[in-house]
């Protein structure tokens, strides 16, 4: 599974930019980031090259930040190809917490990330998609 | 033996008799020197001589602190400046300063009473008592370092504020008795944490804390002790009757001993007026009985509490109030229901998930009073999923109902958005028109 880097961020202005500042000051490089708003506050979900120090760092410039097992798996970019991929994980019974996807210029391919149960990688795996490993996604996203 | 303690253990059968002595002598005085206290007692027909009993007192009329502002800055002196040899002013944040003047006499009584305290806390010759109340016009840096003085201990006069250098002092110079407000205490505490330390090795002499001026919880009590690795003693007072030290909590923990050979107390109920029974809630009134330079009769203190009734297990005969219940101006009227801070911190105590730092917002909205109470997760709290987050605010949302019949909205804020005290924390911010 994948280390994700969750920030609990209060709505106020500036604080998206103060956090990814912070992240930018200590060569932190994000690949993906997600936003889920409420009224009060906002969780940010970023995917980037050495979450754990990132989530050290944030926590010492005083951010709530932790980091997040996920799932993230390649699925082909094109039409109806998250459809397909979500169906298996429906056919295994497996929730989806939350999920968003970035794309990878280099393989055409596009990355999900899924908050999901650990069991979805043997499925997926099993199904013929290629599960990300922290060693390629943290290697990519330098 | 602990400091005075012939006087804490006094026969109650003397001890009245010593207080109807020195209240006579309070009364006569007040009237032929302070001339407000002539035209009051004059105004309500009150004759000082004529009082043969303690309950005689009921027939003299209240000092209110509106009295003593428009006293300021002397009027209520009963001494002449000259034999004044300190002054003190109650924070003054409503308005006009309340002055609290200190003969001689008047500074070995405070220290005296705070220095039975410090007993009570444990404390004799060779403690090392660590000051961090804030020193000046604010009575409880001052009055806790009278009482170090009168108890023969070693005191660190910090005053309050740069925490890691209390932090530091706590860990290398031996203090084993801190004394400042409960959410100062409780600061320095998650301070020390944060930086990696724990306190209950790290300050490896401390023992107790003697830490009042504000009203907490039992949970929130009990959090401090188990952080800190000490026993915590609440203290009482108030800058118009003379400081910390009227009544102070023993190791018992179960109320605090009113220094009665000093102070006479009355709890009233706060609309009637008329004396509520042992046991039963109200507004605490005090008079004093013997200080020179600002007695004061019948003081509307607007702190709810009652008399524990029967005596202490720990063999001092001096009555005990209870812990302070919330101020009769503390209490926030919201949608027309009485609401005591107290209330609120007892309920968000049940919950784990939440720090220790709280604070409530009233506005107005369309004619309607909003509440709105930001509350810190604790770093474990798993921040990830929006659901957990709303779960919990349902919750804590739904027991302040079920406790106070009014809705709070429940704000999650970031950690340390809530600002910080050196002195007594910020609960309640009143925005209303």
């Amino acid at each position: 599974m994948i280390d994700q880097l969750t920030v609990f961020l209060e709505n106020t202005p500036g604080r998206l930019t103060a956090l990814c500042k912070a992240l930018g000051d200590a060569s932190i490089n994000m690949s993906a980031l997600a936003l889920a708003d409420t009224t009060d506050y906002g969780i940010v979900r970023i995917i980037c090259n050495d979450p754990v120090n990132a989530a050290k760092v944030l926590q010492a410039e005083g951010f709530r930040a932790t980091t997040t097992k996920i799932v993230a798996v390649e699925v082909p970019d094109e039409p109806g190809g998250l459809a397909k991929m979500l169906h298996t994980l429906d056919e295994a019974e497996l929730n989806i917490e939350y999920s968003y996807c970035f794309l990878d210029g280099t393989t055409g391919n596009a990355t999900v990330a899924l908050k999901t149960d650990e069991k979805a990688i043997e499925i997926l795996e099993a199904a013929g998609y290629r599960v990300i490993h922290p060693a390629d996604l943290y290697k990519t996203t330098k | 033996m602990a400091y005075q303690d012939e006087i804490t253990h006094m026969d109650h059968g003397e001890l009245e008799a010593l207080q109807l002595y020195r209240l006579k002598r309070t009364l006569r005085e007040c009237y032929e020197r302070i001339p407000f206290y002539k035209k009051s007692f004059d105004d309500a027909g009150f004759d000082p001589s004529s009082v043969k009993t303690l309950d005689d007192i009921r027939r003299a009329p209240f000092t209110l602190k509106q009295d003593m502002r428009d006293a300021y800055p002397y009027d209520l002196f009963a001494t002449p400046l000259d034999q004044v040899k300190e002054i003190h002013m109650s924070s003054g944040t409503t308005g006009i300063a309340t002055v609290s003047g200190y003969t001689d006499h008047d500074l070995k009584i405070w220290g005296d009473c705070f220095a039975r305290g410090i007993g009570y806390a444990g404390g004799n010759e060779g403690d090392v008592v660590h000051i961090c109340y804030g020193y000046g016009l604010f009575t409880g840096g001052l009055g806790a370092h009278y009482g170090g003085l009168a108890s023969g201990t070693t005191i660190i006069p910090m005053s309050a504020g740069n925490t890691k250098r209390q932090i530091n002092i706590l860990r290398t110079m031996g203090s084993s008795i801190i004394c400042c407000t409960p959410s100062y205490a409780m600061h320095i505490a998650d301070t020390a944490i944060e930086m990696g330390l724990d306190p209950k090795k790290d300050f490896p002499n401390l023992k107790a804390g003697i830490n009042g001026a504000e009203a907490f919880s039992d949970q929130f009590r009990e959090n401090l002790e188990s952080k800190l690795g000490i026993k915590v003693y609440d203290i009482y007072g108030l800058t118009e009757v003379m400081g910390p030290g009227v009544a102070i909590e023993c190791a018992e923990q179960n109320g605090l001993h009113i220094a009665e050979d000093h102070f006479y107390a009355e709890i009233l109920d706060p609309k009637t007026h008329e004396p509520v029974p042992d046991g039963e809630w109200g507004e605490l009134v005090l008079t004093t009985l013997d200080k020179e330079a600002s007695p004061v009769i019948r003081y509307r203190t607007r702190d709810i509490t009652r008399l524990i009734p029967g005596q202490c297990a720990c063999g001092r005969t001096h009555r005990r109030i209870d812990r302070l219940h919330g101020r009769t101006d503390d209490m926030m009227i919201i949608r027309g229901v009485n609401v005591f801070p107290s209330q609120i911190e007892d309920i968000c105590a049940g919950f784990d998930e939440i720090a220790d730092w709280y604070q409530i917002e009233l506005t107005r909205e369309r004619g309607l009073d909003v509440a709105t109470m930001k509350v810190e997760i604790n770093p474990g709290f798993p921040i990830d999923e929006v659901r957990r987050i709303e779960d919990l605010q349902h919750r804590l949302k739904r027991a302040l109902k079920a406790e106070l019949n009014i809705n709070i909205n429940i704000k999650i804020v970031e950690p340390h958005t809530i600002e910080r005290s050196t002195g007594k924390a910020v609960r309640i911010v009143d925005l209303r028109e």
